[in-house]
């Protein structure tokens, strides 16, 4: 299967010309947050706040590692369930993030969102962090430390694989391939 | 019969050592069922991700790393001896050490929170484990532990279905729920299903159904066939490997069913992602 390497943070250009189906592999940097990192982004911008990271045209990796062996840069680093982020998604989309990483579909509203803010979504590999830890050069721990594997971190990657699940046309990868191999 | 006497620090110890294993290696079980579905997929992105997940098992035990990042809910399944007598302190808190151990020496992830509804503080060690005892004849204590990741527990369902129900809306509830989870459960799917009994011990069967080795039939036939005929059924949906569309949504369904009340038909279904770890020790 034909495979696009791509650059992160990603230029506008680049993520107009991604298509759902899209195999990728990345390098350069992104950002992890999961729930409790989210959560607190929203009760600060709720109070009007900034966000102690920039986030404009940046990559969110829906991700918590496990600890970083010794003469490691990271544990295993897989996906979690981006679905649990789409309750704070929009306000993020306005600070101008521009891809999320994760695993699974997104509610109908997030879907709709990506596509109204020219953003994308992609998928890695669920339950494949051993494999991942190896894509992942450098890590550093931005804010919340005390959220231990819930920090936000920044990563370094490179040839980190991932395919384009949600397109900022409203392309979907996950409608198309179900239906093709569906047989109810 | 004489009683034997098991400390409570040869118990620590095997709990650490089962929760090393069970996170860096995938069992035989689990590897074959993979290598049958790349065999079997339609799709050929599933077949690049199935591939992909038999890699990462191979990277997972030859550098010790877990499988996955979510190491889980350390639920450990204790069979008990009625003729042995624990020594040297609390059984419970014995399992407790054992995991605080496995998790800091295996560099696994510690994902238990304490105060579920308000703080949500992790408690930095993993524990508490979930410890499901059970006496039984004999002279020796088995250890069953599984590393439960959050993804699939948290699409996994409990229905209290009516009594003339039956197979059909059994299947049909399997089939909505693998349905929901989608691609966030991380298919290919183990399906745990505990049929009967009560409300509670039903979600407990489902659990013990997914500590068997993966693919292997119940000996009840009739129960055997309703999972090769749900598994069949599940498989028709097109959710594929991480719901990327494929003909391999699940690798198996495994049930466990007891006699339940005249006006009850309770089913829990529990979902286990495709890094289906567990594994166990006799002491």
């Amino acid at each position: 299967m034909h495979t696009r390497q791509m650059h992160t943070p990603f230029h506008t250009e680049d993520i107009l010309s991604l298509k759902a189906g899209d195999n990728l592999l990345l390098s350069g940097v992104m950002y992890t947050a999961r729930d409790a990192a989210h959560q607190r982004w929203a009760e600060t911008l709720e109070k009007g706040l900034p966000l102690p990271v920039g986030l404009a045209g940046q990559t969110l990796y829906y991700m918590g590692p496990s600890p970083a062996p010794p003469g490691r840069a990271v544990g295993a680093c897989g996906p979690t369930t981006s679905r649990r982020m789409d309750r704070y998604t929009l306000p993020l989309l306005k600070q101008g993030i521009k891809a999320m990483i994760g695993k699974g579909e997104r509610s109908p509203e997030t879907k709709r969102d990506i596509e109204n803010y020219g953003a994308v979504y992609l998928v890695t590999l669920g339950g494949a962090g051993a494999l991942l830890a190896g894509r992942v050069k450098k890590v550093e721990t931005i804010c919340y430390p005390e959220l231990m594997a819930e920090a936000v971190m920044r990563l370094e990657v490179e040839d980190f694989p991932a395919i384009c699940a949600y397109d900022a046309r409203g392309g979907d990868i996950f409608s198309l391939q179900t239906a093709r191999y569906r047989r109810i | 019969m004489p009683i034997r006497e098991i400390d409570v620090s040869r118990i620590s110890a095997v709990v650490t050592r089962l929760c090393m294993t069970a996170n860096f290696n995938l069992g035989q079980d689990v590897t074959d069922a993979l290598k049958a579905a790349v065999e079997k997929e339609e799709s050929p992105l599933g077949r690049q991700i199935l591939s992909a997940l038999l890699e990462n098992a191979v990277i997972a035990g030859r550098d010790r790393l877990p499988l996955c990042q979510d190491c889980g809910t350390a639920l450990v399944f204790a069979e008990l001896g009625q003729d042995v007598h624990v020594v040297g302190g609390s059984l419970d808190d014995a399992i407790g050490e054992g995991v605080r151990q496995g998790y800091r020496q295996g560099y696994l992830r510690k994902s238990v929170v304490g105060q579920p509804f308000s703080a949500r503080i992790n408690s930095g060690d993993n524990t508490p484990p979930v410890i499901h005892y059970d006496i039984v004849p004999g002279d020796t204590v088995k250890i069953a532990l599984m590393p439960k990741g959050g993804g699939a527990e948290n699409a996994s369902r409990l229905a209290m279905l009516k009594p003339g129900e039956g197979e059909t809306t059994i299947t049909d509830l399997v089939v909505r729920v693998v349905s929901e989870a989608g691609g966030t459960a991380c298919p290919p799917l183990v399906i745990g299903l505990g049929v009967g009994a009560s409300l509670e011990k039903a979600a407990v069967m489902a659990k013990q159904a997914l500590m068997r080795p993966v693919g292997s039939a119940s000996q009840d036939e009739e129960v055997a066939g309703m999972e090769r005929r749900i598994l069949a059924e599940v498989n028709k949906l097109g959710i594929g490997p991480l719901g990327m569309g494929g003909s391999v949504t699940a690798l198996a369904v495994h049930a466990c069913v007891m006699p339940c009340h005249i006006a009850s038909l309770p089913v829990a279904v529990n979902l286990q992602c495709h890094s289906a770890r567990h594994a166990e020790a006799i002491i």
